[in-house]
């Protein structure tokens, strides 16, 4: 009984810290929404006017880039929910 | 949000939102979600031509997310993976070459949506059936006895990997030595196709295959790849349950190594689209932003399910995109 109410107790602290974590998450994503794509959609779409395979490649490599950064950003949130949580 | 190059108005938190539930869906069934993700820009109107593109360009970011985390879980064979790439291209252009053969003969409309309707529905029966069937069987108190003695087994590292396994388990080991085991009542199948034994024959450590012919690889993802090339999407929902089903790959690892695959062929596709002009990149990226925690969510799920639970819990997805095309056939709004 004991063990089973720990674990409760280590479930519900989970939970708050991944709570935590996804607001700090939402924190860095509206900033990065407001500081980098709303500036950015103006020159991509003069980009996309020039010239079709410039646009192509730039288009590639930001979705790439943003998969990367994101992916390390996401894995270092999770990484310290899971130490918090020990 | 004014997104300039679709000409579109749409609310960031709904692509982020629909971001995150595809994003979770992928990460946990390695697939890339374009039968959701494509009705819901759609719906949010914009252009046809840009939701294909654009959802692909997402694909791309969601796929690298999930593939990193489940390279990090042992669960990518990049070596099956490069080979089913090849196999998988080729399927494309022949699946396109069809509908192009179709728009001169037939209503191309109409067959590709009772083709897709069929397929879903089958991949969906079939899936929920064998997953079923091997749940019930694992259940039982001998089938649990043979798994125990099957891990008491494994401590005697001389004998092979599959004589140490009773029939209806497959296992691989990845490269940190964490052991990856399936189960399935279709073993016998996959058996079959491993006696095929043309030249040149290869070995996958990563998905436990000590030897298979490198033909029974490109047939598997050339036939991905026809459904993909003909019915639009990624054809996930086709090709992890070849890879389980036909190649024996556990399913955690074929979850991992389709997610690999996308990163490649919707990459492909995004540069294909976006000469044309069909990508909006700021819209992929804004869904991205949900996409890439959803995703690692999804991936990190898979650890706390077996393989059968996680086919049976797959069951819904293609029976969710069967019931858009039957919704568009009846109502005349198409989504893909």
């Amino acid at each position: 009984m004991q063990v089973h109410g720990f674990l409760k107790k280590i479930k519900i602290a989970s939970t708050g810290l991944f709570l935590a974590e996804l607001a700090v998450y939402a924190v860095f994503v509206l900033l990065y929404y407001f500081l980098v794509l709303h500036f950015l959609g103006a020159r991509v779409k003069q980009v996309f006017d020039a010239n079709k395979i410039h646009y192509a490649i730039l288009a590639l490599v930001l979705i790439v880039v943003q998969g990367v950064s994101l992916e390390m950003l996401t894995s270092a949130l999770l990484r310290v929910i899971r130490r918090k949580a020990r | 949000m004014d997104f300039l190059i679709s000409g579109t108005h749409i609310d960031p938190v709904y692509l982020m939102g629909i971001g995150f539930i595809v994003g979770i869906l992928g990460g946990f069934f390695g697939v890339g979600g374009s039968f959701l993700a494509g009705p819901a820009l759609f719906a949010a109107g914009m252009p046809m031509n840009f939701v294909v593109g654009t959802d692909l360009a997402h694909i791309v970011g969601k796929s690298i997310v999930a593939a990193k985390k489940h390279r990090a879980l042992g669960n990518v064979d990049i070596k099956l993976g490069m080979i089913m790439v090849t196999g998988t291209i080729a399927g494309v252009e022949t699946g396109a070459q069809v509908i192009q053969h179709l728009k001169h003969n037939a209503n191309v409309d109409i067959v590709v949506a009772y083709g897709f309707i069929l397929v879903l529905l089958s991949i969906s029966l079939f899936i929920g059936w064998e997953s079923w069937q091997t749940l019930k069987m694992l259940a039982k108190p001998d089938s649990r006895k043979s798994i125990a003695a099957d891990a008491a087994r494994r401590f005697k590292k001389d004998a092979p990997l599959t004589a140490r396994m009773p029939r209806y388990v497959k296992s691989a080991q990845d490269e940190t030595g964490q052991v990856k085991k399936d189960a399935s009542v279709l073993t016998h199948v996959t058996k079959r196709i491993h006696r095929f034994q043309l030249p040149p024959m290869i070995s996958l450590p990563v998905s436990g295959i000590e030897q298979i012919s490198l033909w029974s690889i490109l047939g598997g993802a050339y036939v991905g790849g026809v459904f993909s090339g003909f019915l639009g999407g990624g054809a996930g929902y086709v090709r992890m349950p070849a890879m389980v089903y036909l190649l024996g790959v556990p399913t955690h690892v074929a979850v991992g190594t389709d997610l690999f695959e996308i990163v490649i062929s919707a990459s492909y596709g995004t540069l294909t689209h976006a000469v044309k002009g069909n990508v909006d990149i700021m819209v992929a990226l804004v869904m991205h932003t949900g996409a890439a925690i959803g995703a690692q969510i999804g991936a990190t799920l898979t650890q706390y399910f077996h393989g059968p639970r996680i086919r049976l819990a797959f069951v819904p997805l293609p029976l969710i995109g069967a019931g858009l095309v039957i919704y568009s056939l009846v109502t005349g709004h198409h989504f893909k």
